[in-house]
């Protein structure tokens, strides 16, 4: 392998673990970073005539002389004692801790602009470009960038601590951290590039570096089973609903994965939203094998949801639920909790709410929430398949 | 019901974006119009050369000034004319634009009789 390939591996592999080290080691992400970029600058001259034996070790033996020189310079960086000599001889790679998950944590601190959370984290942890974080939440690249340098003047300027949050302030902080990941995860419309591998990676690190926390393995488990119906979820340019996905097109090993972290996630003995939404989808993966959907579980789940964290589309997704394991009328009264004005401006409660009405055999209500739901929707895919709905609707009428 | 989108932005936010960013802008709006055109709701809509291009005419016409009608911070960069049954559906469509992420989209409903 040459130097560049065995660099561009190094740093795939290595970027985040670096860059968290020596930035939790000087509060400044933007210096560690310059630091790192100089290291892979040198290594680009050095590693051609001489590979280190430890390319890891190496980068941060170099980016840590960087940041002290540099420090040396700018008295306002507040250097810890905990910050190794240059002259100590290069640590292993098992040797230096692995501080991503303090990063983690900074990236999705509440003091930080809630927007930049994902955004920070996929390019500090991930070290991918500002480019292709734009792309995927269509922002021009500049936009981006100068967010991201602003979100980090902050961490550095206020002081936000690289530091596992106190007992009492985990929980919220944790959710933080959650929400950004799945941010990555829910891929913004038209986004030209889908980041759902990425988040699959943060929420695989997230639950290797915090294996006790219920929530985080249930949103590992969350990502792997919606990453392993990728194939199944549209055909043909129309939206495929879950239940009616053909079973051959799901990934069988994301489906084993996304199991065995929801086992682990219920073996805490600690109910949350993430791994009630991990169950839900857990029911429906079970269609692989049973050839049917088990609508009472399902109903017993969401409304367990819908108590821990209560939301609209929650309540739609209780709705359909108990439309098909009681009956639309059911299903029509649990959709008539939520507000009318709120739900008229919500595409999946108008959708549920058209095939209520067509199951109780009012198909001119129906119609008209069929395409209620179209002139709310966005999403080619989906749009399609409302249109084929309401047009078996409209046939129906005539 | 007709629903013109006009989109605001400060152009000093633009002012140092090179222009192969504003390409990227161009591409992403581009993607948007597609959409719109391909739900069958996009009526008219032209993308705007910045305040500094504009020239304004009042008066009765005897006045023609070299600028905007009104110097303010947010500029009009562009709008949009769809076709949608109510403000929800108008509303849908506007989160999507792109402008509404770093300036702001106006709704606002037509005057003209049907």
């Amino acid at each position: 392998m040459n130097a560049d390939a065995r660099m561009t591996d190094v740093m795939r592999a290595s970027y985040g673990r670096l860059l968290a080290l020596l930035s939790s080691r000087t509060g400044d992400i933007l210096l560690a970073e310059d630091a790192l970029s100089d290291a892979f600058a040198k290594a680009l001259i050095h590693w051609p005539k001489e590979m280190p034996g430890n390319p890891e070790a190496w980068l941060l033996t170099v980016a840590r002389n960087r940041v002290i020189d540099m420090a040396r310079r700018d008295a306002r960086i507040d250097f810890r004692n905990d910050v190794p000599e240059p002259g100590a001889p290069a640590p292993a790679v098992d040797d230096f801790p692995d501080e991503r998950l303090k990063l983690m944590f900074v990236c999705a601190h509440p003091a930080i602009d809630v927007r930049i959370h994902t955004p920070l984290m996929l390019q500090t942890v991930l070290g991918l470009e500002a480019e292709v974080i734009a792309q995927a939440f269509l922002l021009p690249h500049t936009t981006m960038a100068k967010r991201l340098v602003r979100a980090k003047r902050k961490i550095r300027d206020a002081g936000v601590a690289f530091q596992i949050p106190e007992p009492e302030e985990l929980p919220p902080q944790v959710s933080g951290v959650l929400e950004a990941i799945y941010g990555a995860f829910s891929r913004d419309w038209l986004g030209a590039g889908a980041l759902a591998e990425e988040a699959f990676y943060l929420a695989s690190l997230l639950a290797e570096l915090m294996p006790d926390n219920a929530e985080v393995l249930g949103l590992a488990a969350v990502i792997a089973y919606t990453l392993s119906r990728e194939d199944a979820r549209v055909q043909d340019g129309v939206f495929v609903p879950l239940e009616e996905q053909d079973t051959a097109k799901w990934d069988g090993r994301l489906l084993q994965i996304a199991r065995s972290y929801l086992e682990r996630a219920q073996a805490q003995n600690d109910l949350g939203r993430f791994q009630l939404e991990a169950a839900i989808q857990a029911v429906h993966a079970d269609r692989i094998w049973t050839g049917v959907t088990n609508w009472d579980a399902l109903v017993q789940l969401h409304l367990g949801l819908s108590r821990v964290a209560p939301t609209i589309g929650g309540t739609v997704g209780y709705a359909a639920a108990l439309g098909k394991a009681v009956g639309p009328e059911e299903g029509l009264e649990a959709l008539c909790s939520i507000d009318a004005e709120v739900r008229a401006g919500f595409a999946p409660a108008e959708a549920t709410r058209a095939y209520l009405l067509s199951e109780l055999g009012r198909p001119e209500e129906a119609l008209a929430a069929a395409r209620k739901a179209i002139s709310l929707t966005v999403e080619p895919p989906l749009r399609q398949y409302l249109q084929a709905k309401s047009a078996a609707l409209a046939a129906e009428l005539t | 019901m007709r629903y013109t989108f006009l989109t605001y932005s400060r152009p000093e936010d633009f002012a140092n974006v090179p222009p192969q960013e504003l390409g990227q802008l161009k591409g992403l709006f581009g993607a948007y119009i597609g959409a719109l055109k391909e739900a069958g709701i996009l009526v008219a809509t032209d993308w705007l050369q910045p305040v500094s291009a504009a020239t304004t005419v009042s008066d009765g016409g005897n006045r023609i000034q070299d600028g905007p009608f009104a110097e303010s911070k947010e500029t009009l960069g562009g709008y949009m004319t769809v076709e949608v049954p109510d403000l929800d559906a108008a509303i849908s469509w506007a989160k999507k634009c792109p402008m509404a992420k770093y300036g702001a989209v106006e709704i606002r409903p037509t005057a003209m009789e049907a």
